[in-house]
């Protein structure tokens, strides 16, 4: 129940920030810290929870964010419609790509191989086709108004982006309460066992798969409705992949605020690099690296391990 | 109980089990006895499901689960516990034994409190919020066979819960596991502790080399000249027989 509260304590703080705070800058930095929030808990749900390593969550990223700009812009969807397609659609594909890898019982270095393979696959189809912009890409027609889910100011965008986090943290939460969530643990610390005591874990994988797919393609949605533009790049490359398995790593694997953690760290990081080093491009993403290095060495469990105390 | 009829796999050339036949009796203790190698946690593999026969049939209660997965096995109430350990390390007793509760609670504060009642079945309420990577070795074989208990079971397969336990843990677990099966539940077991074979089962199956060749009571069966030459080697009943005629 404290983490919980500590959510409900997160949507208040975030809700009444625009109250009092009007810099954009700042709001700008929570909107962006949430999204990764939003990220993270998606790969988080599959990798922390589930145990099951993907390296190219991008596929579902992209999935989101093409699906979001395709259905306004080629069948002139509206985007309070288009939304719930692209995060279904995100969920399908996890449905896909789950079923095919856990049938055939990929795990480990192979199945994050498997899902990076994926991932190139639609970059390059992207690439080709004109229906998604091809190389070019899809540039959104600026609508501004809520009821195109466009705002003028990080307003209307931090409360969206808090909408889908928060989702995405009681999704989490829910995981450490519930059956399915103790089922989700089992397969990942032992496959075996978790079936000898009737754990169908083909069905738990899938489940996990297919929302933690749903979620980053809400996060491929938002990432065009805020910067109105989207190519095969930013939507299926590997850069994407990275940040969303790096904030769950960094903050904590397999816990309801890791991510969230993670985002803070590596956002507030990738701020101080970029402002003081601003001369040296590509600095910040030295940093990345060896704080990732950093972390793993001295903190297997994540910046949430420190506070849950020695187990 | 449990009927299996012509069960037979091999491993490329070898043939790990061929052609094995036997029943365990409800309500009793029956044990699979045999020299290393002999393919006794195979045969379990095949039984629950965890491997594929490449012919054969086994019934659990006139049912027919050949190609079942493990875990729809499970759901018809018969589960397994494995030789090497596999606790879900990450996660302390209480959740491990929790994980088994679920197959029949819905609710998680209930599947807790049952895996509080299981723990007392086998000796291990001390340890309930320890992670289960602290456990000793015995230990370890208790939380393996309070998980399975956990899902209320009617068969239960025990691959070597008394292996590496000392006497005195071996000892302890014998009314453990009595205990288990006076409560209803019938018991199948893979074991290398005479001591306990002899104490428990109520009726032996011997392996070697992938073919049933003995069973019986457990006296019977440790004095069949099949099972003497499994054990020791081919010629040594003859032998030993020699041996005592002359004096």
């Amino acid at each position: 129940m404290r983490s919980l509260a500590s959510i409900a304590v997160l949507v208040l703080a975030v809700g009444l920030l625009p109250l009092f705070v009007s810099s954009g800058v700042t709001l700008g930095f929570v909107t962006m810290v949430l999204y990764a929030t939003l990220l993270g808990q998606a790969w988080n749900i599959l990798g922390g929870f589930g145990g099951q390593f993907s390296f190219g969550h991008a596929v579902f990223f992209g999935t989101g964010a093409y699906a979001m700009a395709v259905l306004q812009m080629r069948f002139g969807l509206n985007a309070w419609a288009a939304l719930p397609c692209a995060i279904a659609l995100g969920g399908v594909a996890g449905t896909l790509l789950g079923a095919l890898s856990f049938r055939y019982g990929l795990r480990g270095s192979y199945f994050a191989l498997v899902t990076l393979a994926f991932a190139e696959v639609f970059r390059i189809l992207a690439n080709t086709f004109d229906f998604t912009g091809a190389g070019v890409g899809l540039q959104l027609p600026l609508q501004e108004g809520a009821a195109q889910l466009q705002f003028a100011t990080e307003t209307g965008y931090l409360y969206l982006a808090l909408a889908l986090a928060t989702v995405s943290l009681l999704f989490a939460w829910w995981l450490k309460h519930s059956r399915y969530g103790a089922w989700l643990a089992a397969v990942r610390d032992n496959e075996d066992s978790a079936a000898a005591l009737g754990v169908n874990a083909f069905r738990v994988k899938l489940v996990a798969i297919t929302v933690s797919g749903a979620l980053m393609a809400a996060g491929g949605a938002f990432y065009v409705q805020k910067f109105h533009y989207i190519d095969p790049h930013l939507a299926y490359g590997a850069p994407i992949s990275v940040e969303a398995l790096l904030s769950a790593i960094i903050g904590g694997m397999g816990t309801v605020f890791g991510p969230l953690l993670g985002a803070v760290v590596l956002h507030g990081l990738g701020e101080l690099t970029r402002n003081s080093l601003s001369s040296t491009p590509g600095a910040s993403l030295v940093i990345y690296g060896a704080l990732l290095v950093l972390i793993i060495m001295f903190m297997p469990r994540g910046i949430a391990g420190l506070f849950e105390g020695k187990r | 109980m449990l009927a299996a009829r012509d069960l037979a796999i091999s491993f490329g050339g070898l043939k790990a089990v061929s052609g094995a036949s036997l029943t365990v009796p409800a309500g009793k203790i029956t044990a699979l006895i045999g020299p290393n190698g002999a393919g006794k946690s195979t045969l379990f593999g095949l039984v629950s499901g965890f491997l594929k026969p490449d012919r054969g049939s086994v019934a659990l209660e006139g049912r027919e689960i050949v190609g079942m997965k493990p875990h729809a096995v499970c759901r018809l109430g018969m589960t397994r516990t494995f030789q090497i350990v596999q606790p879900f390390a990450q996660q302390t007793v209480r959740e491990n034994i929790a994980v088994g509760a679920h197959l029949h609670i819905g609710g998680r504060k209930a599947a807790l409190a049952a895996a509080e009642a299981v723990a007392q079945r086998v000796g291990l309420t001390a340890q309930l919020d320890k992670p289960a990577a602290d456990l000793t070795v015995a230990g370890r074989k208790r939380l393996e066979l309070a998980r399975a208990l956990a899902t209320q079971p009617r068969l239960i397969l025990l691959d070597e819960v008394l292996a590496g336990l000392n006497p005195q843990e071996v000892g302890e677990m014998i009314p453990v596991l009595r205990g288990i099966r006076d409560s209803g539940v019938t018991v199948f077991m893979i074991e290398h502790v005479m001591q306990a074979v002899m104490n428990l089962a109520e009726y032996v199956w011997v392996l070697a080399q992938g073919e049933l060749i003995a069973q019986g009571l457990p006296g019977e069966v440790t004095s069949d000249e099949k099972v003497i030459e499994a054990y020791l080697g081919h010629g040594t009943a003859a032998r030993l027989k020699a041996e005592a005629a002359h004096g």
